[in-house]
């Protein structure tokens, strides 16, 4: 038997639609995910070591100055740790504080402001910091 | 509840016999009498096995017919009335009130917009729900028989079978608290039980409704879901396999 429907049909509405931008099949907050986890991981040796280095071994935080910088930066080695140091600490720290304010900020114009000024912020200290390590100088005359 | 006396003979002091008062507060909205929620006590005579849902319906029935809330089936089976309960979500029908203390803070659960008193509007919560097509979905030939899985098959998703769908997961996530665009922990969930289904030919296309920016990645771990299932299930853990099936592309 069908039944008879009298007036409107009940609307079943399209499943929720998604918000705009970002998301759209790309994989970005995938790779973001696993950025943290693996950067975390690497961090814990850098920073640790780099602490142990500059605080504790042989003389300690009273022997930095000028010259044991320019010392250390005269290896690659130390280079390339330092430089590793800087972008996987940047970029970790960016990407926490960019899921921060994902998380709290509750409209879209705070959400954007906030990561703008983040984001700003973020390159402004990658781009110091980076030409400091690339192009240091230790004669200190010059 | 209205004693009987028949027992009188034998009766202690307090209320009356085994029945012992609590101070249930709740917290109260009705818009058509006051824009602003506001906290009302009540105090209950209780019964040592009573469970929570029973000193509501004591209210409800003999002291303040205007209080709300959903209860159906009130066994812990229908998920209808869970609800925020000394600041954590529980099912009313499955937490004893003497595991609660002389004072219970009864608030309605976070995160949906509250309709009256402790009913919200659940629609968010079961918008999130469908769009993760919690269906089965299959191609190729209809078989003629059942489609038939075997043990281990099926106890790779049993865990997040045994969903009741009563929000007290979703409504208990702080991401969800300040962004309903989330799908939320039963919405994962629901998921779950079909991208590990071995019948399911859909876990693709539900993996990458997750793989969204309102999705699984979203999840900061804090398994206050876990806490809040009155089902047991390892939510955190369902949405922690669901990231390593995006990650690993395989289930």
């Amino acid at each position: 038997m069908t039944a008879v429907v009298t007036g409107d049909l009940p609307v079943i509405e399209a499943p929720r639609s998604r918000r705009s931008g970002g998301g759209n099949g790309t994989n970005f907050e995938m790779y973001a995910w696993i950025f943290m986890r693996m950067s975390g991981l690497l961090l814990v040796f850098l920073v640790l070591g780099h602490l142990f280095i500059m605080l504790l071994l042989d003389g300690g935080v009273q022997r930095i100055n000028f010259g044991f910088v320019a010392g250390r930066w005269a290896s690659p080695f130390w280079r390339t740790w330092d430089l590793a140091q800087l972008w996987l600490a940047q970029l970790h720290g960016t990407n926490g504080l960019r899921v921060i304010i994902n998380d709290y900020a509750e409209r879209d114009g705070t959400r954007f402001w906030l990561k703008m000024l983040l984001y700003t912020s973020s390159f402004l200290v990658l781009l110091l910091g980076t030409l400091v390590i690339f192009t240091f100088d230790p004669d200190i005359t010059g | 509840m209205t004693v009987t006396e028949a027992s009188s003979a034998v009766q202690q002091p307090g209320v009356a016999g085994h029945l012992r008062t609590v101070t249930v507060k709740v917290r109260r909205y009705d818009p058509e009498v006051d824009p602003e929620a506001n906290w009302q006590s009540f105090e209950v005579p209780v019964e040592k096995g009573d469970r929570l849902l029973d000193a509501l319906h004591q209210i409800k029935w003999y002291q303040d017919g205007s209080l709300t809330f959903r209860r159906s089936c009130a066994h812990g089976v229908c998920g209808s009335d869970a609800m925020r309960i000394n600041g954590v979500n529980r099912l009313a029908c499955k937490v004893l009130v003497k595991d609660l203390g002389d004072e219970i803070l009864v608030e309605p659960i976070k995160g949906l917009a509250v309709l009256k008193d402790l009913v919200v509007d659940m629609e968010p919560f079961f918008e999130a729900f469908r769009a993760v097509k919690p269906f089965l979905i299959t191609s190729g030939r209809e078989p003629t028989r059942e489609r038939l899985q075997s043990t281990k098959d099926r106890a790779r998703f049993d865990d997040t079978t045994k969903c009741i769908m009563c929000a007290a997961c979703t409504t208990s996530c702080p991401v969800f608290w300040t962004d309903d665009a989330y799908f939320g922990p039963q919405a994962i969930v629901a998921a779950h039980r079909f991208i590990f289904d071995s019948r399911d030919d859909g876990a693709r296309e539900r993996l990458e409704i997750l793989n969204d920016k309102e999705g699984v990645w979203r999840c900061r771990t804090t398994f206050n879901c876990t806490d809040a299932c009155p089902r047991g299930i390892e939510v955190t853990k369902a949405i922690q396999e669901v990231k390593r099936a995006l990650i690993f592309r395989r289930r």
